[in-house]
């Protein structure tokens, strides 16, 4: 395989890279939105794509999920091409996608929210009718994911009736409960608090640690406060894949973020 | 038991009873009014579940209807009196119709889906009109014999046993729903109408759940359909045209979309409207329906079911009353 995927394979240690982009590229008519884009994500890595406004991150993300089909190049997951499965075939492989703005069951309780995932994994999500037994087990997973992601003392309110930072756990909730290998965020810190995002660094930082998190972010905070890896996009095309310190200290980054211009440090940290 | 399960108990034995008594208490005509408020309230759960459950406003289950209605009768007339032979196949020949066009009209959400169901819709309406062979064409399929309940037994003529008859089926049909909407596939359904793209991204194969949404109602509403040429004993193209589905629609909404005693109660207060007050003020059925649409729209948007909210404020002066009272 590795003779295949020169780039991405080789450039991870440790195995197969739960997700890697080779090449991959969309255009919209003579827009490059993402172009010829490779890197790969190593498997149980907290991987973060940043970039500035227009660097491709939502495309990319699009692509990577299925939600956008690729103009070329191929999306691999553990190693298999999975380029030309659909959203919800790519969701049952294991690689299952956060949405930037809250994408719930609005009028469904939170409980609901989570059970409507709980039941696709157990195959269940077309019977036509109720099994105690099994709706009990189904209900116990569910309230051990809620849980998880704080959330048990409102699981029976309607996810409309969520504040906006509860509606983020409970993004996270419901994708987490099709106990994906990869999870992708969609700018997870979108719209939040100071507060509710530290939260939800805790959130990451606590997620199992079997689970590839690859995750597209403004929030630089949050970005290197989670992420072991970071790849930076910009005008489409990639930029750096490195650990934090490395895309901190690199010059092109700092350009394309700020201008040649400016040499203001753009990742100034606060004193001690 | 807590109170409201008391409540709640109460009145389904209260809604049972009074059921019961309807053969008892009122004449002939009044009667048969029931009977077709009842087979009309199957056909408004089948448009409910697509409509109000799982999202997808349709036009076309007329159709299915019909094909029930159709299926139904030409048991009934070349091969067997019995009710469940009808039903069942009367069912079936609605579940063969809903399989074959289902997947045209899923390929639409929202408006395009309305259009293209009421595209089938008028598609049945014709062919019904045309297939003399079969239908009997415009003159309508009459010759439908009474139908029996158990072999051997007398078919049922009196007005109050076709009542009871669709009485027994309309209630397992709810029941039927009911299970549905309990179980996983109908939180599938709900899943659909709220967030199609937040499910898919969970994995789930959208179309797959609308295709069976779709196939269970096209079902239901033949169920009716045979249950509607048991009791008329007569079918004719109208039973399966613009009308018929736009009244069902009708009756959802004003019953309260996506709850099922709602459009039960929807479908009444339509046939009521339509055919017993109707004549009363001697032909003006389709103005008192305008009125009763109308007034649904504006005063319970949300539909009789719609929770207990939008009742309040329709009653100020009785909720201050009520207030006050609680806070002295």
């Amino acid at each position: 395989m590795s003779a295949q995927v020169p780039d991405a394979g080789a450039a991870v240690a440790g195995g197969v890279p739960a997700v890697a982009v080779e090449g991959l590229s969309r255009h919209f008519g003579s827009l490059k939105a993402v172009h010829e884009v490779t890197f790969a994500v190593r498997a149980g890595s907290r991987h973060a794509v940043i970039g500035p406004n227009g660097a491709g991150k939502s495309t990319l993300f699009a692509l990577i999920a299925g939600a956008l089909p690729a103009t070329a190049g191929r999306v691999r997951l553990h190693g298999d091409d999975v380029t030309s499965l659909a959203e919800h075939a790519r969701a049952r492989r294991g690689l299952v996608r956060t949405f930037q703005h809250s994408s719930l069951f609005l009028s469904a309780t939170a409980r609901e929210n989570v059970l409507l995932a709980v039941q696709r994994r157990h195959g269940v999500q077309g019977s036509p009718w109720r099994a105690v037994g099994r709706r009990r087990a189904l209900l116990e997973e569910a309230d051990e994911v809620l849980g998880q992601l704080h959330l048990l003392d409102r699981a029976g309110a309607a996810a409309g009736a969520l504040s906006h930072g509860e509606r983020r756990q409970l993004e996270v909730a419901v994708a987490l409960a099709t106990s994906p290998s990869v999870l992708l965020l969609d700018e997870p810190a979108a719209g939040m608090s100071p507060a509710d995002t530290h939260a939800f660094q805790q959130i990451v930082l606590g997620l199992p640690q079997e689970v590839t998190v690859l995750l597209v972010e403004h929030d630089l905070d949050l970005v290197f406060g989670v992420a072991d890896t970071v790849t930076v996009l910009h005008l489409g095309e990639h930029l750096i894949t490195g650990e934090p310190a490395q895309v901190r200290a690199s010059e092109a980054v700092q350009q394309a973020y700020l201008g040649a211009e400016d040499t203001s440090d753009l990742f100034l940290e606060e004193g001690p | 038991m807590s109170a409201l399960q008391v409540r709640r108990s109460l009145l389904v034995g209260l809604v049972a009873f009074g059921l019961l008594m309807v053969p008892w208490v009122f004449g002939a005509f009044t009667v048969s009014t029931f009977t077709r408020a009842l087979v009309f309230a199957v056909l408004a759960m089948a448009v409910n579940l697509l409509t109000g459950v799982a999202g997808m406003p349709t036009l076309g289950q007329a159709a299915y209807f019909g094909v029930g209605a159709y299926a139904g009768a030409l048991v009934s007339i070349h091969w067997s009196e019995l009710g469940v032979v009808q039903l069942v196949v009367a069912t079936l020949a609605g579940v063969v119709a809903a399989v074959l066009t289902g997947p045209l009209a899923i390929r639409g959400r929202g408006v395009a889906f309305l259009m293209i169901t009421l595209a089938i819709g008028e598609i049945g309406h014709s062919a019904a009109g045309r297939l003399d062979a079969v239908t009997g064409g415009t003159d309508g399929l009459s010759g439908i014999r009474p139908v029996v309940v158990l072999p051997g037994s007398e078919g049922l003529v009196n007005e109050g046993l076709i009542y009871y008859y669709v009485l027994v089926v309309a209630v397992l049909a709810y029941l039927g729903v009911g299970v549905l909407l309990r179980s996983p596939f109908g939180l599938t359904l709900r899943g659909l109408r709220d967030n199609e793209a937040r499910l898919r991204a969970v994995g789930y194969r959208t179309d797959a759940y609308a295709l069976g949404a779709y196939v269970y109602a096209g079902g239901l509403a033949a169920l009716a359909g045979s249950l509607w040429a048991s009791s008329q004993r007569f079918v004719a193209p109208g039973d399966m045209g613009f009308e018929i589905a736009a009244l069902a629609l009708l009756a959802v909404i004003v019953g309260g979309v996506g709850s099922m005693w709602g459009a039960c109660l929807g479908a009444a207060l339509v046939v009521f409207t339509r055919d017993y007050f109707g004549q009363i003020v001697s032909g003006h059925a389709p103005l008192l329906l305008g009125i009763l649409f109308v007034l649904a729209v504006y005063l319970l948007p949300k539909g009789i079911a719609g929770g207990r909210a939008q009742w309040r404020s329709l009653f100020p002066a009785a909720r201050a009353a009520r207030t006050t009272g609680e806070t002295t």
